[in-house]
């Protein structure tokens, strides 16, 4: 017993000065040392608004959007991921390609629950096998990349909705297949530029397939979505 | 035990003092070992002594039974009364508790072990691209066992590919499933063949001693399956009856070819080669024609012709049970009356 404490000694000597007499009574302000910490590290954001606390973490998704708009090799989507993005992105998506046969007796469209299973899963499978084929990054960056790359394929579905409500004719789908086409290179692009550091040179092919066929079937759902007739 | 015994019968106040229990107590265990020491010469007054204390023994005994008994049929009224809902509802917890550590910890060994299956994906994209050709190239080498290259991303990847296009399928021809989704249907299919088929084959060759392992088995089928792949993304695009048995018959008839050859370039005698490679081909030829006609259009246009364009597809409808029974009784009540009005 003695050697142990022996030992703690030199560990905890610094706690020794803490030990308070039993008769003072505790007493003063709880308050974060504003001299301990580094001004642009943490911010404290316990005594802030809520409403502070939600724009800051939107803002935060929103500049991650504009990351996936204009890919240029950034780490920003890497290096503090979050699943607020993707959630609110596969929510979106789910909801615009529910609305279509919801009221409809034939549900042979996607349901919401599809939408959302395919997504989250599909980014599971692709993650699962980028770390199989050897990849280096971590499991919730790749699904918080791949989940911010259906931002153009939200957007084509935004689009498409937009032109239903107008026609349905040829030309509606012509509009349709380009908007949608655009938008599932340019997820598959975004997301690639992302990953593909990660991966061992020579494999790339390897782990951009599973990527490209999971946009190419969400694209395609969007693409053969019709509101109910 | 008989010296607690013999403190309890001789201390009638519990509450006595410490000094005589101890004294007593060594008054008790002398008579025991007086007794043990010798048997013969038990004294009268000791034997009573004995006596009494078994007495008192058996006394506490059903005391205690007693005592028990009433707790338990406490205990039981009270969970009849409302605890039984609690215990259930405690135990389902548990249970479900239980199997959801089950899943995550397997789920963690999954993540954690992802390095055992790391060998099964150590490809190259050119190896893929040669594998994919070399499944449609049938070897006409019988004599030394053929090499099978046991890999799985090539497999998994055509899976995932069938998938997609077996979905495609089934919105093109707007295939209804109730209860389930199209989703889950089309991966249930594609994995279910591939996995099952799998050890199916596998199994047979076990039976015929085949020399193939389970993980070869897997990379042949998966391999097989590109022919099933190409064929059907052609024909559920283009809707034409003639194309498509070509495309059976060349496409998946190499493909099958392929893994035939593999297979009996790994038996030995004639019949288990039969077995096996008949197997296997009549399951992989029929799953793509199965595939074909399940999911396609042409068969909604053949049953439009065949009985009028009203009618809609196929779908399971609930029985109108009420009506059925009410004809059934209504009929019945007339034979009866007919046969009460004959009479």
């Amino acid at each position: 017993m003695a050697e142990v404490e022996d030992v703690n000694k030199p560990l905890f000597a610094g706690l020794s000065d803490v030990s308070i007499a039993e008769d003072i009574p505790v007493e003063g302000d709880i308050a974060v040392p504003l001299s301990s910490r580094n001004a642009d590290d943490e911010i404290s954001t316990l005594d802030e608004p809520v409403k502070d606390t939600i724009l800051r973490d939107l803002k935060a998704v929103g500049q991650k959007f504009v990351h996936v708009l204009y890919p240029k090799k950034s780490s920003a989507l890497l290096r503090d991921w979050d699943l607020w993005g993707p959630l609110l992105l596969c929510v979106t998506l789910a909801l615009m390609l529910q609305g279509g046969s919801a009221d409809s007796k034939d549900d042979g469209g996607p349901q919401f629950a599809e939408v959302f299973v395919i997504v989250w899963f599909g980014s599971i499978i692709i993650t699962l096998n980028s770390k199989l084929l050897g990849g280096t990054i971590s499991f919730f960056q790749s699904l918080c990349v791949l989940g911010y790359c259906i931002l153009p394929l939200t957007v084509a579905m935004l689009v498409c909705r937009l032109v239903l409500l107008g026609s349905s004719g040829l030309v509606s789908f012509i509009i349709r297949l380009v908007v949608v086409s655009a938008s599932f290179g340019w997820s598959t692009f975004a997301s690639t530029a992302f990953l593909a550091d990660s991966q061992p040179p020579n494999r790339k092919a390897l782990v951009v397939y599973p990527v490209f066929l999971f946009y190419f079937v969400i694209g395609w759902m969007i693409l053969t979505f019709s509101p109910s007739q | 035990m008989s010296a607690s015994g013999g403190t309890k019968n001789t201390n009638t106040e519990p509450w006595g003092g410490f000094d005589d229990n101890i004294i007593i107590q060594g008054s008790g265990s002398a008579v025991i070992d007086m007794e043990n020491m010798d048997d013969t010469s038990g004294s009268s007054f000791e034997d009573m002594g004995e006596m009494h204390q078994r007495m008192k023994e058996e006394e506490e005994v059903t005391a205690e039974a007693a005592a028990t008994e009433e707790e338990t049929g406490e205990d039981g009224e009270f969970l009849g009364m409302k605890g039984l809902k609690g215990q259930l509802g405690r135990q389902v917890a548990d249970e479900v508790w239980q199997a959801g550590k089950r899943q995550a910890s397997k789920a963690f060994n999954l993540y954690a072990n992802i390095d055992i299956l790391r060998p099964y994906f150590d490809v190259e994209p050119i190896q893929v691209r040669n594998r994919l050709i070399e499944s449609m190239i049938p070897l006409k080498m019988i004599a030394f066992p053929q090499k099978v290259a046991g890999e799985l991303y090539g497999p998994m990847m055509l899976v995932f590919t069938l998938v997609a296009i077996l979905l495609h399928g089934m919105k093109t021809s707007g295939t209804v499933i109730r209860e389930g989704t199209l989703m889950g249907t089309a991966i249930g299919t594609c994995f279910g063949y591939w996995l099952g088929s799998s050890s199916f084959i596998y199994f047979l060759a076990y039976l015929c001693n085949a020399q193939i392992t389970m993980l070869q088995m897997l990379s042949l089928l998966g391999y097989g399956l590109f022919g099933h792949c190409v064929v059907l993304f052609i024909t559920y695009n283009v809707h034409f009856h003639s194309l498509f048995y070509i495309l059976w018959l060349v496409i998946g008839g190499l493909s099958t070819l392929r893994m035939v050859a593999v297979l009996i370039s790994r038996t030995v005698g004639q019949t288990p080669r039969l077995i096996m490679c008949g197997t296997l081909a009549a399951l992989h030829m029929l799953f793509l024609l199965y595939l074909h006609f399940a999911y396609h259009k042409i068969v909604e246009g053949i049953l439009d012709t065949l009985e009028g364009p009203n009618v809609p597809p196929i779908q399971r409808v609930a029985r109108d049970l009420p009506n059925v029974a009410s004809a059934v009784v209504n009929a019945t009540v007339r034979s009866v009356a007919a046969v009460v009005h004959s009479q």
